[in-house]
């Protein structure tokens, strides 16, 4: 059903029956590390490029969740997955290995909930029964990409975020599984004029207040309504700005209750500047510790708001601004009170 | 920004952005140039070491050990690029590690070594000068000027 830009999916909620999650060394030191199935010590996982180590990062996190479902990738009518990488080279070379009919899909850091919505969708609409819905990032590999060689001096700002070496993916299926997907709001691009790529948590900030309002005022309920309410990568600069916004706009989000996963995957004394960032920021910390606190009846409900933001290397060259976008999925734990 | 760019915002732009800068923390300028100062002074300090050492020990003069003691500096940053200490120091220490030699070197060889895994020809090579090109260019330009000024009005002028 939907409402407004939401996706209410009240009649039989698609189910996450298992989830895979791979982490980094850095990772590994993080406060999260215990939530992570398979954590690596070695930053290029024995492969010669920092890009076919993330592939590998998302092969791995794909063949944990099959694992976990009891399943084979025989059985995966579909895989959803998007990265950073140009052309979204990590989720189709992965996709080649699992050999698994495959859509590519790209919303920067919110390619997590862009897929899982996505997926949530074809399975709540009859289209699919075992959907498998994964992303991934390499720190090195992004800064690659986006900003300077990994070893040159350049002094980071304190905006700056730190992109997470990581992948998750998910199993979706229409009844088995113990958390549900209860709803998804799709995100409009929102582009307030910020151009500096090292403050991406600012750039980000009012794409996540516009997806949040949507979707609390699409499906007409307060934000007492979940337990958690975790924006993706808007790190420590970025979720101030959105709380403060929020407040500003009228919507007042308890403190205790709105956090970003950018702020919980690393140590305070990790030199990560504003927090981490990157696609498998909100994957990791989603797909592993805020589903294992579902799982032990610590959460209900939470709201997952991933942000990403929709620049590249190019574009910021040419001096423009950068357009960002957040995706909103309602995650339940089964045995709670309806959706 | 410039404030041309920022005739361009929207209203509703302009008023969100002055809302994120009053949650921006600043860059400690402050800190930042006592650090790079103290860093900057240190790598020239060791290169005055370097080259008093090649003057006693070696025969050079005053002039002459100034190749040398740049190449010693020069292979020392690519040593500390490759076991990946150079960039830490230079988070700490700023624009100290890069203004000097040390830090074209570190530019050099980061590119270098990220390339690496794009093969020796399109990879090293063609990437090697991706951050130092445009010092190298502007540098040359620079001096160029430089040169003209010389040429056409100081001596013109009877000076120099």
């Amino acid at each position: 059903m939907l409402q407004g830009r939401t996706w209410v999916f009240s009649n039989n909620p698609p189910r996450i029956v298992a989830t895979g999650v791979v982490g980094g060394p850095f990772e590994a030191k993080g406060p999260l590390a215990d939530d992570f199935d398979v954590l690596h010590e070695d930053l290029w996982l024995g492969q010669d490029s920092y890009e076919k180590a993330e592939k590998k990062l998302l092969e791995q996190a794909c063949e944990q969740a099959i694992d976990k479902a009891g399943m084979r990738k025989e059985d995966i009518q579909f895989f959803l997955s998007g990265d950073l990488m140009n052309q979204v080279i990590s989720s189709s070379f992965t996709a080649r290995t699992l050999g698994v009919p495959y859509l590519g899909i790209f919303g920067a850091c919110s390619s997590s909930m862009e897929g899982l919505a996505l997926g949530s969708l074809m399975v709540n609409g009859g289209y699919a029964q075992r959907v498998l819905v994964g992303t991934s990032s390499h720190n090195a590999a992004a800064e690659k990409q986006f900003r300077y060689p990994t070893e040159y001096g350049s002094q980071k700002p304190p905006t700056a975020q730190w992109t997470v070496t990581g992948a998750g993916a998910a199993v979706i299926t229409p009844d088995k599984g113990d958390i549900l997907v209860t709803s998804a709001t799709v995100g409009r691009v929102v582009d307030m004029g910020i151009q500096d790529p090292f403050n991406m948590g600012a750039a980000m900030a009012p794409a996540a207040v516009d997806t949040i309002e949507a979707h609390f005022r699409d499906l007409r309920i307060s934000p007492s309504f979940y337990d958690l309410i975790l924006t993706g990568d808007l790190g420590r600069i970025g979720h101030h700005t959105a709380a403060d916004l929020l407040e500003k706009h009228g919507l007042k989000l308890p403190n205790d209750r709105f956090g970003d996963c950018g702020l919980m995957i690393y140590q305070k004394d990790q030199p990560v500047q504003a927090g981490a960032s990157g696609c498998a920021c909100s994957a990791c910390v989603t797909y592993g510790h805020v589903f294992n606190r579902m799982r032990k009846g610590d959460l209900n409900k939470v709201l997952i708001v991933a942000t990403g933001a929709l620049l590249s290397p190019l574009s910021y060259q040419q001096k423009e601004s950068i357009p960002c976008v957040a995706h909103a999925v309602a995650l339940e734990a089964k045995g709670g009170k309806g959706a | 920004m410039s404030s041309k760019k920022k005739k361009k915002l929207t209203p509703v732009q302009q008023e969100y952005q002055d809302f994120a800068k009053k949650r921006e923390p600043q860059r400690p300028i402050l800190q930042n140039c006592v650090r790079s100062f103290l860093a900057g002074g240190t790598i020239c300090l060791i290169g005055q070491l370097i080259s008093t050492f090649y003057m006693r020990f070696f025969d050079f003069n005053e002039k002459t050990a100034g190749d040398p003691t740049v190449a010693t500096l020069i292979f020392l940053a690519v040593l500390l690029t490759g076991l990946g200490v150079y960039d830490h120091i230079a988070q700490w220490a700023g624009a100290g590690t890069i203004i000097p030699v040390t830090g074209f070197a570190n530019a050099m060889a980061s590119s270098a070594i990220e390339h690496r895994s794009e093969g020796f020809v399109l990879g090293v090579g063609g990437n090697m000068f991706k951050l130092a090109g445009s010092v190298v260019v502007f540098g040359v330009f620079a001096a160029f000027v430089v040169a003209l000024v010389k040429m056409l009005i100081l001596k013109g002028l009877g000076g120099v």
